[in-house]
């Protein structure tokens, strides 16, 4: 038989029983729907963390001050207090894949301003901020490596800082309170949201770190050192200047623990990743066991569809039609049924990724590769599923099946 | 000339596990190209079993069957396929048309096994039909035609691959008798033009318009003799009473 004409005898098929072949087909459409949005859905996922990873800065390097290890005890990670300005100034002086360097220290502190007070996250840095967080001000300006020099009282507020203390004003050139000590506002730094996990990164206060240490915390060395690597291929590169320069400058000799500890936006980035790619596959694996009903669903009708025409099997069996002419008009006939459920579940699956992200404002992705190998998919279901049905019809006896009732 | 069909000894018996069943207990005969002939006999007298075998929609146990010269007993089902596509063309007492189908198609349905083109098929389904008489039908449905009508689809896809044999199991089982008797007379017209064509049937009557009638009981050949005088369709036609209209099913 030629291909056009099993296609034709196919559809004629199908269209004889459209209610029955759409049923049939619903078990598919739903399948390829649910995969393909689910699949969207994980690596809309994906995109959202990998973006939030890259806002986390440039190429970005972290120091951490490492743990203490006294009498056999180990502290908690920040516990040692060696990290010093001087650290961040030999790594910018001495390791060749870094660009930038500021050091990073924190406190927690209740900010006043006006009839207006707001607890949010005091933070010390240099102004090459701005650069290794890819984190720039909308409105004013930054402070300058003199502020940090002179640990003059200036701050850069974070938009949630803003919304909270000068509701519907511009805080640029205002007075706000930490801990009862007067800052200047200088700036605004741009809107930057949640971070991977949840926490509003506008939540912030930025000073210099000279200020941060000497007049709100009372410390002199530093949390944590932050870097910019020159480019992504150069960030493992200098994370290993960095480790063998800290330990030289902290003395440690070989064979004993690091007293920092490096971490990458790589580490974040890949942690992420997997994270996501494990929901991907995980919500991926959920909608294929519908697409696998589905596909039973195929079989069991394909099985009633043979039965019920087994005397049309003789009938062509009697004029000439070989096992293998059967066989591949029902196969067709399933493929056709699975293919068509196929488009048409892909159509749902990009609708529903459509809704989800209008609804519930969750970036959904839906991938050309993605939709490929859910109809592939759908044709493979077909196929597999179709096959013990149309071998059944085509090992029938022409005789019983003509006699068949 | 070699006969167009020679059986030697055919031996039918299926297993039903606990016991056997012979159908066919040693049939030899031969048959002519362009006979007619009518097998006869009651139902379990082995009569359908042997046009199954001689169809080549079956094989039997022992013995051999020659087609036109070529052994068929020892062929696989792909080739018996083939046989039935080229050679053979069949007529059922329940005509057997798909049910939601036109004529046309139906009667395509034997040529879309053989590679035929679209045109081709269409042009030799045309004409099959005119020759049983049907033109004007081509796009009817089953359900719209009249039984008589219905049979002639079925020969008309007997015919569309001109093949040598015709076989009929009990054509006019389901028809009245005037519309007996015009499927007769295609029968007869059809084996004038050089067909041979072979029928199964348990009524004498249906059997007479046969040149040769083979009697079968139990399995074996109990007589075969020529008919001098067989009868003529067109004669028993004009015999008739007139009818008003042809009789729907």
């Amino acid at each position: 038989m030629r291909y056009l004409q099993i296609l034709k005898v196919a559809y004629r098929a199908l269209v004889r029983n459209k209610m029955r072949s759409s049923l049939t087909m619903l078990g598919i459409i739903i399948g390829v729907g649910a995969v393909i949005a689910m699949v969207g859905i994980g690596q809309g996922a994906k995109r959202m963390i990998d973006a939030q990873v890259a806002s986390l800065g440039d190429n970005l390097v972290t120091v951490f001050s490492g743990s203490h290890f006294r009498h056999g005890a180990r502290s908690a990670a920040g516990t040692i207090t060696n990290l010093t300005d001087e650290d961040a100034q030999a790594i910018l002086d001495y390791c060749p894949a870094i660009t930038r360097v500021t050091p990073r220290v924190r406190t927690g502190a209740q900010i006043i301003a006006g009839n207006l007070n707001w607890a949010s996250q005091v933070e010390g840095y240099n102004p090459e901020f701005v650069y290794i967080r890819s984190w720039p001000v909308v409105s004013g300006t930054f402070f300058t490596n003199q502020d940090v020099r002179g640990a003059t009282k200036v701050c850069v507020l974070g938009k949630t800082v803003v919304d909270n203390l000068f509701p519907g004003q511009d805080p640029v050139g205002g007075i706000i309170r930490i801990n009862k000590l007067p800052f200047r506002v200088l700036g605004v730094l741009s809107s930057k949201g949640q971070n991977a996990f949840g926490r509003d990164q506008d939540d912030v206060v930025i000073v210099p770190y000279t200020t941060a240490q000497k007049k709100l915390i009372g410390i002199t060395h530093v949390q944590y050192i932050m870097a910019s690597a020159v480019d992504r291929t150069q960030i493992d590169l200098a994370e290993d200047q960095i480790t063998q320069l800290l330990r030289q400058k902290h003395k440690i000799p070989p064979g004993e623990d690091n007293d920092f500890t490096v971490r990458t936006q790589l580490d974040l980035a890949s942690v992420a990743g997997s994270t996501s790619g494990i929901m991907t596959i995980l919500l991926g694996a959920i909608a294929s066991i519908s697409l696998i009903v589905g596909g039973i669903g195929i079989m069991n009708i394909m099985l009633v569809s043979v039965t019920e025409r087994t005397r049309e099997i003789g009938i062509r069996m009697a004029v000439g039609a070989r096992g293998r002419d059967i066989l591949i008009q029902f196969l067709v006939e399933s493929v056709v049924l699975c293919l068509i459920g196929g488009i048409v579940g892909i159509m749902l699956g990009v609708a529903t990724s459509q809704v989800i992200s209008g609804v519930l404002n969750w970036p959904v992705f839906v991938s050309a590769p993605a939709v490929a190998l859910a109809f592939f998919f759908a044709a493979f279901v077909g196929i597999f599923f179709g096959f013990y049905p149309a071998r059944k019809a085509s090992l029938l006896d022409p005789i019983e099946a003509l006699r068949y009732e | 000339m070699q006969p167009l069909i020679v059986t030697d000894r055919l031996v039918k018996i299926y297993n039903l596990g606990d016991f056997e069943i012979h159908a066919l207990r040693g049939i030899s005969l031969s048959i002519r190209e362009k006979e007619s002939v009518a097998i006869m006999g009651p139902s379990g007298s082995g009569k359908s079993t042997l046009m199954h075998i001689l169809g080549c929609l079956d094989r039997p146990t022992k013995g051999r069957y020659l087609l036109e010269g070529e052994d068929i007993s020892s062929l696989d089902r792909n080739s018996l396929a083939a046989i039935r596509n080229k050679k053979i063309g069949f007529v059922f007492q329940v005509f057997n048309l798909l049910s939601r189908t036109t004529a046309l198609e139906n009667v395509e349905l034997p040529l879309l096994y053989n590679g035929t083109s679209a045109k081709d098929r269409i042009r030799k389904a045309k004409k099959a039909l005119s020759m049983v008489g049907l033109e004007g039908r081509e796009y009817s449905y089953p359900n719209q035609l009249s039984g008589g009508q219905q049979q002639r689809v079925a020969i008309a896809r007997a015919l569309v691959n001109d093949p040598a044999i015709i076989m009929a199991d009990e054509p006019t089982g389901n028809l009245d008798t005037r519309t007996s008797i015009e499927i007769m007379g295609i029968f007869q017209s059809l084996n004038r033009s050089g067909i041979t064509v072979i029928l199964i049937t348990h009524e004498k009557d249906i059997a007479a318009y046969a040149k040769r009638n083979i009697d079968f009981r139990d399995g074996k050949i109990v007589r075969d003799e020529e008919l001098p005088n067989p009868k003529k369709a067109e004669e028993e036609l004009t015999a008739l009473p007139e009818e008003e209209e042809e009789d729907e099913e």
